[in-house]
């Protein structure tokens, strides 16, 4: 049950992926090409946004509904993230999708995305198998 | 009122809600925002192979299955009942390039000269489902993390890994869009 929450939270951002088109590949191309503000607005905004959120709530030392001190752990440098970086980057032109936008796609009615959904868990799964031997 | 929300949003509007993302999971539960992971979580729950980094407690993560199944359905609740009649605005430079290459639909959200059933077994159909959802899964898990964990997420949080990141997710799309992508839709 305390899940369902998140689930409604999930429900709005699919709603708003699929209504300010973010979903949509040719959006993606479009901001690749540098040939409209749309996405960069999209990121940009959400950026400012959270920045803002995270530091009144930093600041005000705010707690979870459920009591839980809010911690967010440092993300730590890695050639990983630029290895891996460059990867996503790549998919992403491709698919014209993150991970995200892949769920909306589906529930939009994209049904062959599922084909990318499952290639994407498929390069998860690959991606553990071979961890150890990877740069990181 | 729902004429309105049927137009295209605003990317403003989009921005401040997916922005709002953010504290709403920090304040449900402590919970960060990033969707990828979700892949590992369903490797983990489905073909963990005894792969030691699918060797964890899933269901302590079960929140982020549940985030990624409200997304589906936001997808399907929009396209259902908020559809935009008219088709997608983009820009003409775009439309211009991606004529030259061979693009036919401009009509829907994703061009169905590629992503349709039909394509699924071509080689173009390799390219842009097998392969392009292969570098996003493995990708985003070896950068630890997508768009929502590095570069709403961790920006968000001053984080410079997250910076790094972003910059190389950018690169290695714009690198992809001018010099790999045509070869596979013309």
């Amino acid at each position: 049950m305390s899940s369902l929450k998140y689930l409604l939270v999930g429900m709005l951002l699919g709603v708003v992926f699929v209504k300010t088109e973010i979903i949509s590949w040719f959006r993606i191309q479009e901001m690749f090409r540098f040939h409209s503000f749309h996405m960069y607005g999209v990121i940009g905004t959400a950026v400012l946004v959270g920045l803002l959120s995270v530091q009144i709530i930093k600041r005000l030392k705010a707690k979870s509904i459920e009591g839980e001190e809010i911690v967010i752990e440092d993300k730590l440098y890695s050639p990983s993230l630029i290895l891996g970086g460059l990867m996503f980057g790549m998919g992403w032109a491709i698919t014209g999708a993150c991970p995200g936008p892949l769920f909306a796609q589906i529930g939009a009615g994209f049904g062959a995305i599922s084909i990318t959904l499952l290639s994407a868990v498929a390069g998860t799964w690959t991606y553990g198998l071979l961890r150890s031997r990877l740069p990181h | 009122m729902l004429e309105l929300l049927k137009q295209p949003w605003h990317w403003a509007v989009g921005g401040l809600l997916i922005g709002l993302i953010v504290p709403a999971l920090l304040l449900l539960g402590n919970k960060k925002f990033g969707i990828s992971s979700s892949l590992r979580h369903v490797c983990a729950m489905c073909v963990p192979a005894n792969i030691p980094f699918f060797q964890y407690d899933w269901k302590k993560e079960r929140w982020n299955l549940f985030f990624v199944a409200g997304v589906f359905l936001g997808g399907w609740l929009a396209s259902q009942f908020l559809s935009n009649p008219t088709p997608i605005q983009i820009s003409d430079k775009t439309v211009a390039v991606l004529q030259t290459q061979g693009i036919k639909d401009f009509a829907h959200l994703l061009p169905q000269d590629i992503f349709s059933w039909e394509n699924v077994l071509t080689l173009r159909g390799f390219f842009f489902f097998v392969l392009g959802g292969f570098l996003v899964g493995f990708g985003t898990r070896y950068a630890g993390g997508c768009t929502s964990g590095h570069a709403i997420m961790g920006l968000s949080n001053l984080q410079v890994p997250s910076l790094v990141a972003t910059i190389s997710f950018m690169v290695g799309g714009i690198l992809s869009t001018h010099f790999i992508l045509p070869l596979f839709l013309s």
